[in-house]
C-alpha cells in the first residue's frame, strides 16, 4: 500500500473579496492526485506560482485545503481531530525553502532542535538535550555550536538545523520544499547527499519539491510536473527526462538545457557531484 | 539622543524614588505667613500660593508622573498586545470584532475620551490610570496586529505549527517576539503620552485631588499667580517637559536602533 495518496486535492484561494464584492478565486491546486511509496523519494516540479507548495503545506495541513483527501497510511489526514492531527505530525515533517526565515532569529540553535521534543513532552530535560546533541551529530553539525544563534551559521548549516528540527520526531514521511534551491550549488550537493544518506539510514519516505529538474532526475525515483495548479505529467524520472509526453515538460527541459555546460554529474547510490561550470 | 534621554530619564527615576529623602520638608505642610515667596537657599523653588514648599511638591509628584506612566503603559501594552495579537493571528470575525473596537477608541480625539470618562467616573487618580489606558491599549493593539499579521506568514511559524505546536505558543515563542521591539517603542513613547495625559487632566480638577501633589494639579495652582509668581507653574511645567522630552528621545533612539533600513 502507498504511504501517502492525494486524491483529488483543490485549493482555492478568494482574492480581493469585499462586502459587495466576491473577489476572484484563484486555484492554486486544481484536482491533483499522486501517490507516495514507502521509502521512495517522489519529486514534485513546476515554476513558482505553479501550486506545488501549496500542495505540500495542504497535505500538512499548515493550509486547509477546499477539497480532497490526503491519505497516510490509509487515513484521511484532512478528517483527523485537532488532537489526532497533533498525534499525526510526530510522522510526517516539512523542511523548508529559506534557510533565514525559517529558523526563529530569536532561539538558539539547541532551542530550535529542542522545540519539538518539548511540543510533544519527549523526555525530560536531560534526555532532551542527548537527543538534540545526537541530532547535530546526525546533520553534520558541530556539537560545540548548539548555543548559537541562526545567524551565526551559513545558509547550509541553517539548512542542518532546519533538518535536524524535522528529523527530532522520528518521522517516516518528509516534505521537502526547495530544501536546497536557495544555497550555493557546491552546498547543494553536500545538503543533498546528506539528505540521501539520511533516508537510507532512517528509512525516510520523501516528498521532493523543486524547480530544478536536474537535482530531481537524479534523486527522485517518480517525478510529477505541475503547471498552473495541474498535474499535466507524471512518471518515472527516467522516462520523463528520456520522454516527456507533455508540451510543458518539454518546455521546462529545454529551458535548462543551455545550462549544462560542462555538467559532470556522476549518479551513484543517490550520491551525485556537481561541477557545473555556468 | 537616546543617551541624553536616557540620561533624564534616569536622573528622574531616581529623584522619583529617593525624592523626600532630598528635602527636609512635607510637601503638604502649609505656612500661609510665607505664601508666593520666591526661590531662597532655604526652599531652592521657593513657595506655592498656600505657602507649601514646591521642591517637596515637585518631588512627590514626579512620583505620580512616573506611577501613572508605568501602570497606564504597563497594562495598555499588555492588553494591546494581547488582543492586537489574537486579532492578527486569527484574523476572521476575531479580528473584525477587535479591529472596529479600536477603530471607533480612534476615532475620539483620545484625551477627550478621557475627560468625558473621569467626568463621568469622578475625578480621582484611579478613574485617570482607567481613562488613561482605554485611550492607550488601542495604539498597541493596531501595531501588534500589523506586526503579527507578518509574522504569521514566517517560515518558522509555519514549522512551529508543522511540529505540532498548540495556538498558545505559536504565539508566545514565535509570533509575539517578533512584536517585542515596536512594541517598546511604542511603549517609551507613550510613558509620554500618558504623563502628559494626567498632567493635563489633574490640571483640569479631574485627576489627582489636593492635598496629593502631581504636576497638573500645580499648575493649575499656579495659574493665577503667573505673572505675580511665575515660579509656581515654571518648575513643574519645566518638569513635565523634560521627562517628556526625556522620554521621546528614547522611544526615537530605540525606534532608529530597531529600524531594520539601519543595518
Amino acid at each position: 500500500m502507498a504511504l501517502v495518496e492525494v486524491s483529488h486535492l483543490v485549493k482555492h484561494f478568494v482574492r480581493n473579496a469585499g462586502l459587495f464584492r466576491k473577489g476572484t478565486v484563484v486555484k492554486a491546486v486544481d484536482d491533483v492526485s499522486f501517490t507516495i511509496e514507502e521509502g521512495e523519494t517522489f519529486g514534485l516540479v513546476g515554476e513558482s506560482g505553479s501550486g506545488k507548495t501549496t500542495t505540500g503545506r495542504c497535505m500538512l495541513r499548515l493550509i486547509d485545503p477546499t477539497s480532497g483527501e490526503v491519505r497516510v497510511r490509509g487515513e484521511n489526514v484532512l478528517a483527523f481531530s485537532r488532537r489526532r492531527l497533533r498525534e499525526a505530525r510526530r510522522d510526517m515533517q516539512i523542511v523548508f525553502q529559506d534557510p533565514y526565515s525559517s529558523l526563529n532569529p530569536r532561539m538558539r540553535a539547541r532551542q530550535i532542535v529542542e522545540e519539538p521534543l518539548i511540543i510533544h513532552r519527549l523526555g525530560d530535560r536531560r534526555a532532551r538535550r542527548d537527543r538534540v546533541a545526537e541530532l547535530f551529530h546526525l546533520v553534520g553539525l558541530d556539537p560545540t555550536h548548539l548555543d548559537r544563534y541562526p545567524h551565526q551559521f551559513s545558509g547550509g548549516q541553517r539548512q542542518r538545523i532546519g533538518l535536524a528540527r524535522a528529523l527530532a520526531l522520528h518521522p517516516s514521511f518528509v516534505i521537502l520544499d526547495e530544501p536546497v534551491s536557495a544555497l550555493d550549488v557546491s552546498v547543494q550537493a553536500q545538503v543533498v547527499n546528506l539528505l540521501m544518506d539520511l533516508q537510507q539510514q532512517l528509512k525516510l519516505t520523501y516528498l521532493f519539491i523543486a524547480h530544478d529538474l536536474r537535482l530531481v532526475q537524479h534523486i527522485c525515483s517518480r517525478v510529477a510536473v505541475m503547471y498552473l495548479g495541474r498535474l499535466v505529467e507524471m512518471a518515472p524520472a527516467a522516462s520523463l527526462f528520456a520522454a516527456p509526453q507533455h508540451a510543458y515538460t518539454r518546455a521546462l527541459l529545454a529551458a535548462l538545457a543551455p545550462l549544462e555546460v560542462g555538467g559532470d554529474v556522476t549518479v551513484g547510490v543517490g550520491r551525485i557531484g556537481f561541477a557545473l561550470q555556468v | 539622543m537616546l543617551r541624553v534621554g536616557a540620561a533624564i530619564v534616569l536622573l528622574a527615576a531616581l529623584v522619583a524614588l529617593v525624592g523626600p529623602a532630598l528635602t527636609p520638608f512635607d510637601p503638604a505642610a502649609q505656612d500661609l505667613a510665607l505664601r508666593l515667596t520666591g526661590p531662597s537657599r532655604l526652599h531652592p523653588f521657593g513657595l506655592d500660593e498656600l505657602g507649601r514648599d514646591i521642591l517637596a511638591r515637585a518631588l512627590a509628584g514626579a512620583r505620580i508622573s512616573f506611577l501613572v506612566g508605568l501602570t497606564v503603559v504597563s497594562v495598555s501594552a499588555a492588553v494591546g498586545t494581547l488582543l492586537g495579537a489574537i486579532a492578527g493571528y486569527f484574523g476572521g470575525l476575531v479580528d473584525d470584532v477587535i479591529s472596529r473596537v479600536i477603530d471607533t477608541l480612534l476615532a475620539f480625539p483620545g484625551l477627550l475620551l478621557a475627560i468625558a470618562l473621569v467626568a463621568v467616573l469622578g475625578p480621582s487618580l484611579a478613574n485617570v490610570l482607567f481613562a488613561l489606558t482605554i485611550i492607550g491599549w488601542v495604539g498597541y493593539a493596531r501595531l501588534v496586529r500589523g506586526q503579527v499579521l507578518r509574522a504569521r506568514e514566517f517560515e518558522y511559524v509555519q514549522a512551529a505549527r508543522a511540529l505540532g505546536a498548540r495556538t498558545p505558543r505559536v504565539l508566545l515563542q514565535h509570533v509575539v517576539p517578533a512584536a517585542i521591539p515596536a512594541v517598546v517603542v511604542q511603549a517609551t513613547l507613550g510613558m509620554a503620552g500618558a504623563i502628559i495625559g494626567e498632567a493635563a487632566l489633574s490640571f483640569l480638577g479631574l485627576g489627582v485631588q489636593p492635598p496629593t501633589p502631581s504636576w497638573g494639579t500645580m499648575l493649575n495652582g499656579g495659574r493665577a499667580h503667573l505673572l505675580d509668581a511665575p515660579h509656581l507653574t515654571v518648575f513643574p511645567g519645566l518638569g513635565i517637559a523634560l521627562l517628556v522630552l526625556g522620554f521621546n528621545f528614547v522611544g526615537d533612539g530605540l525606534r532608529d536602533l530597531t529600524d531594520p533600513k539601519r543595518h
